[in-house]
């Protein structure tokens, strides 16, 4: 019944103020609101961006690199143990860039429970030749099937379907840039020549566009085993192994273990894009800046009302001292004042980051780099909303605090004295 | 005995140190209707207002219905002041944005120990035995001067308090108005046995009451 009472009283204030308490709510609004927009737009970004990265990056990518033993022959001699040896201009010892054992590693991998697949990849260098053209580029051998279920293969289809090449062993996914520079299109041929000679006619099945122009002007795809017999090696040739495992965290540790195990290099996806995580986190430190920033004015607006309202109804308060009511049943009712205008802006904040975010979400946004998005990325998280409602309260019990101390404070002998 | 004060002192520390209340001793007896006189800065509007609990800081002991008041936390003070006494002041003191009823009411919904409905039949009444009740409705800030007090006078009765107690409760009406605000007062003292305590500039409102107490720079001479 007192707090009722109390919220009355407040309610009553605050109808004698519309204008001002309008403002001041529309302050928090304002601030609620564009940290919604603002949170679910960036957010949307770093996960395009993220996933534009994570989709079609293994977790863990094992290769073999040819470089140059650490260990020169010379150091084994005990005769020369003692004296500091020179080797001038060391070369890699020539060696192949297939991986060593590569079926017995996959099968262990792909039984590794962390492991969600790893599937081979067969690199290797060619020319394009369609009539006088002759074009350099790279041919990959996969897996189509399970690169579309593992890495998203498919997203970045834009021509013809993975089934198409998966059923024809001489068929090829072009580049989009190497197929426009040849003037090829789907149906066409294309022949292929190894490095070490050979010319091999492929027929165009897909065209496959990743968004980045440099990689789409000389990659293309064809099955693995395709390749393997382009290039004339047995079928456990392969060059890469690209793995994806369940939980991301893992791959740095186990990157390190494939590595050392088989004596292969095995960089993991957070060493190679170290970058983005820096993205993420500027894009964050913006949104919160920007928010908190317009939330703090907000306060202000809101202090100021209540001191305003403190200040006009010094005789109120004396009276309500002076009948009984105590200093925090005064101190409620113009904290309640800033409560209220806190949650009621609050909540048309949020609703209002909700409308722009759903506006800016069906905005259409179209670039060849990302085939996949249509429209303005935005991510709808329900704890962006309580999020953003808890700061609207926590920034409004701030700004009404010390106004509300004030009055709790009033001596009303002092007002009464006054008149 | 509704109210007693054994030698109460005050000083104001600021700007300079000055005794302004000098050993009070003064007690009101149940439904005694007592006025105090005295000249402008003797301390009358100080000595009510410790009386009334609302200035804590004096030396001296104060008693209310028995009890000791003097050393009480602000929180028991303020159910004191709500539950035992009613205070008119010289500017009526409503809150403008309620209505008549509405300002009668809130002390009796703070004390909280009746239904609303009961609360308003109260107030009602009060506001009958004031002959105001046709005003209930009205705004307060729409109210004439003499309405505003008797408005003041009827929200003092509204928990049926111990004691009343008015400073210069008619230093602002004319005197038809002073009239009848006093005639209220003595009919309250009469018929339901209130006590009362006014301090007043009116001696001829002062001679009609039970007993006078006269004060002069700060002591209280008889
Ligand atoms: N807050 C204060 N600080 C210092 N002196 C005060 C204060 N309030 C009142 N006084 C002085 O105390 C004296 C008594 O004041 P008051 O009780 O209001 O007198 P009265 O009501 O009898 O006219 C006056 O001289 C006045 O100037
Ligand atoms: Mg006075």
């Amino acid at each position: 019944m007192n707090s009722a009472l109390l919220l009355g009283i407040a309610k009553k204030h605050l109808m004698t103020k519309v204008k001002q308490t309008l403002i001041a709510a529309l302050g928090v609004t304002f601030g609620i609101g564009s940290y919604i927009t603002l949170v679910s737009f960036m957010t949307g970004l770093n996960e395009m961006l993220d996933n534009l990265i994570l989709n079609q990056t293994p977790h863990i990518h094992i290769y073999n690199e040819i470089e140059p033993s650490k260990k020169q022959p010379i150091a084994s001699y005990s005769d020369f143990e003692a004296a500091l040896n020179v080797v001038h201009s060391v070369k890699p010892k020539f060696s192949q860039t297939k991986i060593h054992n590569a079926l017995p590693l996959l099968e262990k991998l792909n039984e590794d429970k962390r492991v969600r697949g790893a599937l081979p990849q067969l690199n290797t260098q060619l020319f394009y030749i369609s009539g006088p053209i002759e074009l350099s580029g790279n041919l990959k051998g996969i897996d189509i099937m399970n690169e579309v279920s593992l890495f998203n293969f498919g997203d970045y289809i834009i021509g013809g379907s993975a089934k198409d090449l998966e059923n024809n062993s001489s068929g090829i996914f072009l580049g989009s840039g190497v197929a426009e520079k040849m003037s090829l299109k789907i149906g066409d041929r294309v022949q292929v020549s190894t490095v070490k000679g050979g010319i091999f006619p492929l027929k165009v099945v897909g065209i496959y566009q990743s968004g980045v122009a440099d990689l789409d002007d000389i990659q293309s795809y064809a099955n693995i085993t395709t390749v393997q017999r382009i290039l004339g090696v047995p079928n456990n040739y392969i060059t890469d192994i690209n793995v994806k495992l369940h939980n991301i965290e893992e791959a740095p540790g186990m990157a390190k273990s494939v590595a050392s195990q088989n004596k292969l290099k095995a960089v993991d996806i957070a060493t190679a894009n170290a970058q983005f995580e820096t993205g993420t986190a500027i894009r964050n430190l913006i949104t919160y800046a920007v928010s908190v920033t317009l939330l703090i004015v907000a306060g202000f607006g809101i202090y100021n009302i209540l001191n305003m309202l403190i200040y006009e109804k010094m005789n109120d308060i004396a009276i309500l001292k002076a009948t009984g009511f105590s200093g925090k049943d005064v101190q409620f009712i113009f904290l309640s004042q800033a409560m209220i205008i806190g949650i009621a802006g609050g909540l048309l904040g949020l609703l209002i980051g909700f409308l722009l975010s759903t506006i800016i979400d069906g905005i259409p946004f179209e670039t060849d780099a990302l085939p996949t998005i249509t429209t303005y990325p935005v991510h709808f998280d329900i704890w962006y909303y309580i999020i953003g409602f808890s700061f609207a309260l926590v920034s409004t019990f701030f700004a009404g605090y010390l106004p509300s101390l004030k009055a709790r404070k009033i001596d009303p002998v002092e007002i009464i004295r006054g008149q | 005995m509704v109210l007693q004060a054994n030698n109460i002192n005050k000083h104001f520390r600021k700007p300079v140190d000055f005794h302004v209340l000098k050993d009070i001793n003064l007690s009101i007896n149940n439904g005694e209707f007592v006025s105090i006189m005295g000249k402008s800065g003797c301390g009358k509007s100080t000595l009510l207002y410790i009386l009334s609990t609302m200035d804590t800081d004096y030396e001296g002991e104060l008693m209310i219905q028995g009890e000791k008041i003097s050393g009480r936390t602000r929180d028991e003070l303020s159910y004191i002041r709500n539950k035992h006494i009613g205070f008119v002041f010289q500017f009526h003191y409503l809150l403008s944005e309620f209505t008549v009823l509405e300002n009668v009411m809130l002390p009796a919904k703070k004390l909280g120990e009746k239904s609303l409905k009961e609360i308003e039949a109260d107030a009602m009444e009060k506001l009958r035995i004031l002959d105001i009740e046709s005003i209930a409705h009205n705004k307060a800030s729409r109210i004439s001067g003499g309405q505003k007090q008797r408005v003041a006078i009827a929200r003092a009765l509204i928990n049926n308090p111990a004691i009343i107690m008015g400073d210069e409760p008619t230093g602002n009406l004319d005197s038809h108005n002073a009239q009848n605000v006093f005639s209220i007062f003595k009919k309250l003292s009469v018929e339901q046995g209130l006590s009362l305590l006014i301090v007043t500039h009116d001696l001829d409102f002062a001679k009609k009451t039970d007993r006078i107490i006269e004060m002069l720079d700060g002591r209280i001479i008889s």
